[in-house]
């Protein structure tokens, strides 16, 4: 009994931080690496291109984020920014999503296009953004697309695109799926004037986006880690009833399967880009 | 020394014998130059004979000397600005073959080549330089690559051959030589390619339809290894140099024949001795070819490789014979 008693007198406290120490780490300042689950301050995440220090782990980019870390500083001039979607199919809450995700991310849809230089090289880019409907392709994401395609064909620039998309856009059904074929056909006709094209896959880069312009590079690169694929991991192990490999679906996965020409980190991706951009350029012979 | 060839033995061990000599000379006090004079000039007259009367054998050696220079070691030193592409985009990408887009001079140009390893673990790699099928796509999808971006092509030839295994039939090995061979036959663009190593059958042929074909001096190129030929022949690979004889399968050989354009002339021993100076030699042929050919248009390259091939081969006619009339 009398042990009993001794022992209880011993209490246990949970700590919970007071509202002070709350406030002394504001929200966002550390960031915690999904993989090697290391902290690090976000400030100096974000200046390595939130490319994790110790685990090379690539942090998901937004298209403002990306847009900065790759063409040079104020080049970007942005094409029809004001595009918005309509609800063709009135399918339910459609509208409200897209308005919500427009508040949320401060860009109208989920791919940012525009002209810009990489090292001083002028090109058209599209970078996609995950963080808006999860980067599916609607009607919008198809036009907008294609009409950056068109710019590069009419500037004969090259056209570099960003990929990081769920698919299609449910929500537009079938006109989604026809978006896919939309952006192949123009950018066959780019092609076969001449045009470079250049997909950088990031994560992720899945369904009908991987099955159109994300894979019809004359150069297809990819981020290290990302997942690429067509149909999800879940209904390819429900449908043949095997376990996949643990890489299955990565960009190195990708890479060994043939389909990559490169996986580059995104520290040396700009400079790797812009020495295929300088490879492209004309007159580039003048000494012969 | 590793890697030394039994040919060239003789000169080895002279040398030896002078840098002996040379040293005893410096401890002792005994005064030997003139001897090592006599045996120096010995020296020279020994490797001129041996080194400028080299037989097929002793070819055969040297392009399968592992330390001879590879494609990637070509490409750092002629090249700037390589960035290699992987990826057939259909099945693989087979390490056997590299390729990218590079800069010549300032020019851009797709470079293609087979790729050996120098010791056994980059060997397995790349699966001692024996392509599979996905190494002959890729290598097609950056010709035609090329083509559309209106870039030369060069290509370094060095394999033993097309790898014969399951897989490879699988996946249609012939098919993918045969493409290959087909389409490199209408590229809009100069197509230069160079024997570095062993030119080995349809696997160094897929590599192999250009304007130009030049050979380093060492190198060979052939239908067949001289081991494969003994063994078909005479049921015997042991009798392989005996077949590298009377093959033809060494560059002056295949200049003779007319399908080599330029010798390129080897170092002293053969490349592996000095690879820059042997890089400058190379230089010196290829800027001189490329700039012949840019000054053709595009269909005279086409015309131009298919004439090329059109004219090999060696035939007569008889007047008198009983036709199928």
């Amino acid at each position: 009994m009398l042990k009993v008693f001794t022992k209880s007198k011993k209490k246990k406290y949970a700590t919970i931080p007071s509202e002070m120490a709350k406030q002394d780490v504001p929200e966002g300042i550390m960031t915690k690496c999904p993989n090697c689950k290391k902290i690090m301050y976000t400030k100096e995440l974000v200046k390595n291109l939130k490319v994790c220090f110790h685990c090379q782990y690539h942090h998901s980019m937004n298209s403002k984020e990306r847009l900065a870390s790759f063409l040079d500083e104020n080049s970007f001039e942005e094409l029809n920014a004001g595009m918005i979607s309509e609800n063709p199919l009135n399918f339910p809450d459609y509208l409200e999503k897209l308005e919500k995700d427009r508040k949320k991310t401060e860009i109208n849809e989920a791919v940012v296009t525009g002209i810009g230089t990489v090292d001083g090289q002028t090109i058209v880019v599209a970078v996609m953004d995950s963080t808006f409907r999860m980067g599916s392709m609607g009607s919008v994401v198809g036009e907008k697309i294609t009409l950056a395609i068109e710019k590069a064909d009419e500037l004969s620039v090259p056209f570099i695109i960003f990929t990081a998309s769920g698919g299609a856009r449910m929500q537009e059904g079938v006109l989604s799926l026809m978006q896919m074929a939309k952006t192949s056909v123009a950018l066959k006709r780019f092609s076969d004037n001449g045009g470079l094209i250049i997909s950088i896959m990031t994560h992720p880069t899945t369904g009908g986006v991987s099955a159109s312009f994300a894979s019809l590079g004359d150069y297809n690169l990819a981020e290290p880690g990302a997942l690429i694929g067509f149909a999800g991991r879940r209904i390819i192990e429900q449908t043949i009833r095997e376990e996949l490999p643990e890489d299955f679906q990565t960009s190195e996965f990708l890479m060994k399967h043939g389909q990559l020409d490169a996986v580059i980190s995104r520290i040396e991706l700009k400079e790797k880009i812009a020495t295929i951009l300088s490879i492209h350029q004309q007159g580039g012979d003048l000494e012969w | 020394m590793v890697g030394e060839l039994e040919f060239e033995k003789p000169v080895i061990e002279l040398r030896k014998k002078i840098a002996e000599l040379k040293e005893f000379t410096m401890n002792a006090d005994v005064d030997l130059s003139s001897e090592i004079e006599k045996l120096e000039a010995r020296l020279e007259k020994l490797e001129a004979d041996i080194y400028d009367h080299m037989k097929p054998w002793d070819r055969v050696q040297i392009a399968r000397h592992p330390g001879r220079p590879t494609t990637l070691e070509y490409i750092s030193l002629l090249f700037t600005d390589f960035f290699e592409c992987h990826g057939d985009r259909t099945y693989g990408d087979d390490e056997a073959i590299v390729g990218g887009i590079a800069k010549y001079r300032g020019l851009p140009v797709t470079v293609i080549g087979h790729q050996r390893g120098k010791d056994t673990k980059e060997n397995i790699r790349r699966n001692f330089g024996m392509p599979h099928p996905e190494g002959y796509r890729k290598a097609l999808r950056l010709m035609k690559q090329a083509d559309k971006f209106r870039r030369p092509i060069i290509c370094f030839i060095d394999t033993k051959g097309a790898y014969p295994g399951k897989a490879a039939e699988e996946r249609g090995q012939s098919e993918a030589i045969a493409r290959n061979l087909f389409e490199m036959a209408s590229l809009k663009v100069p197509v230069i390619c160079i024997v570095i190593g062993e030119g080995g059958s349809g696997g160094a042929l897929a590599l192999g339809v250009g304007n130009h074909i030049h050979m380093l001096e060492n190198s060979t190129y052939s239908v067949i290894s001289p081991e494969g030929a003994a063994a078909i022949l005479w049921k015997d690979a042991g009798q392989a140099k005996r077949a590298a004889e009377s093959m033809k399968i060494t560059a002056p050989d295949l200049k003779e024949l007319g399908i080599v354009d330029e010798i390129i002339p080897e170092v002293k021993g053969g490349a592996h001795k000095d690879v820059k100076a042997q890089a400058e030699k190379m230089d010196t042929i290829l800027h001189k070819s490329l700039k012949e050919l840019r000054s053709l248009s595009e269909e005279k390259l086409v015309s131009h490789r298919y004439d090329k091939y059109k004219s090999i081969g060696e035939h007569s006619v008889i007047k008198e014979f009983i036709g199928v009339n």
